[in-house]
């Protein structure tokens, strides 16, 4: 992603995720972060954002049902048995 | 909770831990075999339930993903993570499992279908215009989600809420989303299965997440107006 000089709010709030993930050049990122230090705005954006991941991960997981986990091993068995 | 930034560039090196985990399999090490199962179960059964119907499917796609893990568990050569591998297997199992089923068109071409592949992912109007003196700045800023409190944040309404978002996302960016976000994937694994390039992960990811974040601004603001 290339960046301008001044790097405006509409443009970071796309860089957001590529800027978490570490992608973005040494330049780009200075110039974001200089970005969130001068502006409460994207700052907060930042924050939903991370906010939002974290919300997400909270998502519960299903387990597995007992039932599939003692297929399995039953399974596992038969393939020792035949190796 | 996955907020770090991750970079994986290093060519893969296979840990100790696989290493140990594949000697014992071979073996037929039952243990080993069970607790892989119980860590690994749970994020299988979500990643298949992208790709299949029902649960009772689900279950069986991750059981045949096993059956293929032992088969293939002697071949496994680790230039890859074991889970990495593993989750190759399941995803080709689900996928061809949900072509059967008739339901599926090919992941790499969900990838590209998302009707808004290049707009912004934030509404233009909360931006100035581009005449005005602050062009593509903010018109009013954003709220700090951090600020509200936690029995807001994480309460069982607040989970519908994101729990609607997702289920609405476009299906790449939510198979990408869940593999991520919620059965904590990292970037290249989830490259790896489902055969996307890094851009499109991350663009994927991204329009997800902006989608979720824009869900829940729009339920707090809704709550305090």
């Amino acid at each position: 992603m290339r960046i301008e000089e001044d790097l405006s709010c509409a443009e970071l709030v796309e860089l957001v995720t590529e800027y978490f993930e570490g992608g973005l050049p040494d330049r780009d990122r200075e110039r974001f972060e200089e970005h969130i230090v001068f502006c409460s705005g994207c700052e907060n954006y930042l924050d939903q954002m991370r906010t939002t991941i974290d919300v997400v991960g909270s998502l519960t997981e299903d387990d597995l049902a007992p039932a599939v986990a003692d297929e399995l091993l039953a399974a596992f068995r038969g393939w020792k048995a035949g190796q | 909770m996955t907020t770090e930034t991750k970079i994986e560039a290093e060519p893969y090196e296979s840990s100790a831990e696989d290493r140990r985990i594949v000697a014992a399999l071979r073996e037929g090490d039952e243990r080993t075999f069970v607790e892989l199962v119980d860590r690994l179960g749970p994020s299988m059964l979500r990643v298949a339930l992208l790709f299949v119907r029902t649960r009772a499917v689900a279950e069986e796609v991750v059981q045949d993903a096993w059956l293929g893990v032992l088969s293939g568990i002697g071949r496994f050569e680790g230039r890859s993570s074991l889970k990495t591998w593993i989750f190759r297997i399941l995803t080709n199992t689900a996928k061809t499992r949900s072509e059967r089923e008739g339901r599926s068109v090919p992941f790499s071409s969900l990838a590209g279908d998302d009707d808004e592949a290049g707009g912004p992912t934030v509404d233009a109007d909360r931006f100035q215009a581009d005449d005005h003196r602050w062009a593509n700045h903010w018109t009013s800023s954003p709220r700090r989600f951090d600020a509200l409190p936690e029995s807001k944040l994480l309460s069982a309404e607040t989970m519908g809420i994101v729990q609607r978002a997702v289920q609405l996302l476009p299906e790449a960016q939510r198979v990408v989303l869940t593999m991520r976000d919620i059965a904590g994937f990292g970037s290249e694994e989830v490259c790896e299965a489902l055969g996307l390039t890094e851009v499109n992960q991350r663009v994927l990811l991204h329009r997800a997440r902006a989608k979720v974040r824009a869900a829940l601004e729009g339920y707090f603001e809704g709550e305090s107006a």
